[in-house]
């Protein structure tokens, strides 16, 4: 028979100290997450009615709903993707599949992951400069979705890059063979499979996205518009400065209503999170390998 | 059965010689400052299984690579020499991917495809723009069953084809690259991954095969090759030692003594 050594006892005695460390650990990362969220649902779930969804703000935004926000940021998130999400995919595939190893490649990835590091703020400001001065777009949805784009562009490269360098390369190759270009590859084998990375990029663009006051307030999200956005070239109201707004510059506000503000839009990156992530469960149960 | 050319020669019989499938030219291969292959110059003849027996990094995967080409995705190879295909020189087929398309390769590790078993086989006629559904499936049908698969996945063809075993995997990448309908098989190691009731299965395979195409052969099992093999080519170390007809050599005819121990397994 063997016999467990001291040290076998004493490993087992450290292998338990250490698991338990972790563990802690990952329960101290939910614990922040959880409180916001019984507090947003404990305190702004009153506030939260149809009226307070569909109705303009009224009385110096004391009152009312926030319908205009709440439609300009879906606004603002839905162009700022229809612009990042072909540009970055687009990129990402040319990274992954096509560009050889040189010097111009490591520039443009090195460039890629500072501009991830790049303050919000900066990119404000750039989006300013170019958007709504240089291109004359004024401040406007469509300056305000550009600059939210080119702050969200890197998270989708670096995802859609990541899903696709993991698609196995024997799988390119057995398809080279077969007389299959690039494209053909890329088409029909890698990308399929590299779908369910690529969405999870978009959720996180989606919650970045929804989320950013500094990249919009001076592009194109204004304190109060009194009508809703028509077309791209518009001002509108966002939520994420709405919340700003109320919780700091005007006076009378409510104790709860900016709890009713912040549910909402962690309601809308969650519930695009669910839906991303159903997605991805309903293809992933498709594709094996 | 085909009657295995005699290396050609000046005594070669005068009957006319079909022409070489393939003709390889002083090939030499690099990688960077490595060097794999040197002055390699061989021809193989139609409906032939030519052997490449060789230990490990004598530079046979190298060379089938060049063959059809696929030394184009590794930047830092370097090909020197001729390659004449179906009397072309490769470099000078209109493009690569008609070439590739006309060069079925079986890789040692099965690569099934993240497809169904059906769109598995059908990829390449529908790369060459086969969209008929009745034409794919007789297509496929045949394929599978000239790789005894048939029997085996006839009911399941919308499974997923990276969900097989390994030898059905295997034999699966041949159903795929006999639907390129190729005048030349290049099979790399096929049998490492296999056992060896389906190793047998799928030589029977070849054998119906070559009836059809011209086979070049690589593999680690000496035996194999002289199981199969008309001629035998033996590589060390990026040198072609020696090239000689398969029986010849494993009666110990050999040019090159190296060969020999090489074959009796006597090598260090
Ligand atoms: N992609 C590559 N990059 C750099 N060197 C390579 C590459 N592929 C092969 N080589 C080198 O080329 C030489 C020959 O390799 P090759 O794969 O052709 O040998 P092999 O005969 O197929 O060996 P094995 O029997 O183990 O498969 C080796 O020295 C190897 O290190
Ligand atoms: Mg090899």
């Amino acid at each position: 028979m063997f016999k467990a050594t001291e040290l076998n006892l004493r490993n087992e005695q450290r292998e338990k100290r250490w698991r338990l460390l972790f563990l802690l650990m990952a329960l101290l990362l939910i614990l922040p997450v959880l409180i916001i969220l019984i507090l947003l649902v404990y305190r702004g779930g009153p506030v939260i009615s149809w009226s307070f969804l569909f109705e303009f703000p009224r009385n110096g935004m004391t009152e009312g709903g926030i319908f205009p926000a709440l439609l300009g940021t879906i606004f603002l998130v839905v162009v700022a993707l229809v612009f990042s999400v072909p540009l970055g995919v687009a990129a990402a595939v040319y990274l992954s599949e096509y560009a050889p190893d040189n010097w111009l490649t490591r520039t443009i990835n090195l460039a890629i992951i500072n501009l991830a590091g790049v303050p919000s703020i900066v990119h404000a400001l750039f989006g300013v400069g170019a958007f709504v001065l240089f291109f004359e777009f004024g401040t406007s949805i469509l300056a305000a979705s550009l600059t939210l784009g080119i702050m969200t562009l890197p998270v989708v490269i670096v995802a859609t890059r990541e899903s696709l360098q993991a698609v196995p390369h024997a799988f390119r190759e057995a398809c080279w063979a077969l007389g299959a270009t690039r494209w053909q590859t890329i088409r029909r084998i890698v990308l399929p499979n590299a779908v369910s990375g690529i969405l999870t990029g978009i959720i996180l663009e989606v919650s970045r996205t929804a989320g950013e006051t500094a990249p919009i307030m001076f592009t194109g999200a204004a304190f109060f518009v009194p009508f809703l956005p028509e077309s791209v070239y518009d001002q509108t109201m966002a939520l994420s400065l709405h919340l700003y707004t109320i919780s700091t510059q005007v006076t009378g506000v409510p104790e709860d209503l900016p709890f009713g503000v912040a549910l909402v839009l962690i309601g809308i990156v969650l519930s695009m999170n669910a839906l991303s992530i159903a997605f991805r469960v309903y293809l992933r149960n498709k594709k094996k390998w | 059965m085909p009657q295995a050319p005699p290396d050609a020669g000046p005594d070669a019989p005068s009957t006319p010689p079909a022409p070489p499938v393939l003709e390889v030219e002083n090939l030499s291969i690099r990688y960077g400052d490595v060097s794999a292959l040197r002055n390699v110059s061989l021809s193989v003849h139609e409906h032939e299984i030519f052997g490449i027996i060789g230990p490990a990094n004598s530079g046979k995967t190298s060379f089938l690579k060049t063959l059809n080409r696929m030394d184009r995705f590794e930047s830092h190879m370097r090909v020197e020499g001729h390659i004449r295909f179906l009397g072309r020189d490769v470099r000078a087929w209109r493009n690569v991917y008609a070439l590739r398309q006309h060069i079925g390769v079986v890789f040692p590790l099965p690569v099934g495809l993240p497809l169904s078993i059906y769109d598995n086989v059908a990829l390449s006629p529908r790369l060459r723009g086969v969209t008929d559904r009745r034409e794919l499936d007789v297509i496929v049908e045949r394929c599978l069953t000239r790789a005894a698969l048939w029997d085996e996945v006839k009911d399941r063809l919308d499974s997923l084809g990276s969900l097989l075993s390994g030898g059905q995997q295997q034999r699966l990448t041949i159903a795929r690259a006999l639907s390129q309908d190729p005048a030349l098989l290049l099979l790399d190691e096929f049998s490492i991954a296999v056992d060896p009731v389906t190793t047998m299965r799928i030589e029977d395979v070849l054998k119906e095969l070559r009836k059809e195409m011209t086979i070049i052969m690589v593999t680690n099992l000496v035996q194999q090759a002289r199981r199969l093999a008309d001629r035998t080519a033996f590589f060390l170390t990026g040198d072609c030692v020696e090239i000689g007809r398969t029986d010849d050599l494993f009666e110990g005819k050999v040019k090159d003594p190296r060969t020999y121990d090489y074959i009796l397994g006597r090598f260090g």
